[in-house]
């Protein structure tokens, strides 16, 4: 662990986390939006355990765990929404769910 | 060369590579196939950082439960591939491109310039210490009682609330 330096690991958590902005912008599928959301949370979570390593603390990672649940509630929550949404619109294309844009 | 620097070196490369294939994927099936592969490469990165409560549940939860749930609702609704989608957007991928990648360049510069490593002096043994099991159910069940309780509360409100949502009609 000490021989890579924390840099490295910031560095591609920051990657992972551009890229899944770029997703979110990009993709046009709602359930690809949502996993590009779960990427970003991976990225984060990968950040807080770095530093949970490199300063020998476990209170990051307690956090980590909590971003789990939190994602896992998320996950199930807005797949319910997209099901919803799909048996009204019968689309998951994002523009064109877009009753409350103006 | 090390073995751990070597194991860094792949398991960062399939995680960056794989989160880009991810998005640049048109098949939303094998958009979800790479974000598995891209939890595993994590959950090694974890067990390099001595997180290993954390990589044993990124694997269980993220690759397991999380995952499977996603590839069920997209087998589900049997969506159609994006093609028609991805030809006629090429100012909305060239902003989100170009937007992602100054954020990119402003944190790395960020990280780079602060520089975290040199005034912070890595203990291999608190670093296992801490990410064992036992240092983080201390935790969980001391200080973090009533996180705790809250988490498993949200937990029964989101199995709740997803029933609801996906049942058919409300009577």
């Amino acid at each position: 662990m000490s021989l890579i330096p924390m840099e490295y690991y910031l560095i591609l958590s920051a990657f992972m986390f551009c890229v899944g902005v770029a997703g979110v912008l990009i993709r046009r599928n709602a359930i690809v939006v949502f996993m590009c959301i779960e990427l970003m949370l991976n990225s984060a979570n990968l950040t807080l355990v770095t530093f949970s390593s490199y300063l020998g603390n476990s209170i990051g990672q307690v956090f980590v765990f909590f971003v789990m649940t939190v994602a896992a509630a998320e996950a199930a929550v807005g797949l319910a929404i997209i099901i919803a949404i799909f048996r009204n619109k019968k689309t998951v294309n994002i523009d064109e769910i877009n009753i409350f844009k103006w | 060369m090390n073995v751990q620097i070597i194991l860094f070196i792949v398991l960062a490369s399939v995680a960056a590579i794989t989160s880009v294939a991810m998005i640049t994927r048109k098949n939303p099936v094998i958009c979800a196939v790479f974000l598995v592969l891209n939890f595993f490469s994590l959950a090694g990165l974890y067990l390099l950082l001595n997180a290993q409560f954390i990589a044993v549940v990124q694997v269980i939860v993220y690759a397991g439960a999380i995952m499977v749930l996603f590839l069920f609702v997209l087998m589900l609704l049997n969506t159609e591939t994006e093609h028609k989608l991805f030809a006629d957007k090429r100012a909305i991928k060239f902003f989100a491109i170009l937007i992602s990648a100054f954020v990119f360049v402003q944190v790395a510069y960020l990280i780079f310039h602060g520089s975290p490593s040199r005034t912070l002096t890595p203990d291999e043994a608190a670093s296992v210490k801490a990410g064992t099991i036992q240092a983080i159910g201390e935790q969980l069940y001391t200080n973090y009682i009533i996180p705790f309780e809250v988490a498993g509360f949200l937990l029964l409100a989101a199995t709740i609330g997803a029933m609801v949502l996906a049942k058919k009609k409300f009577e």
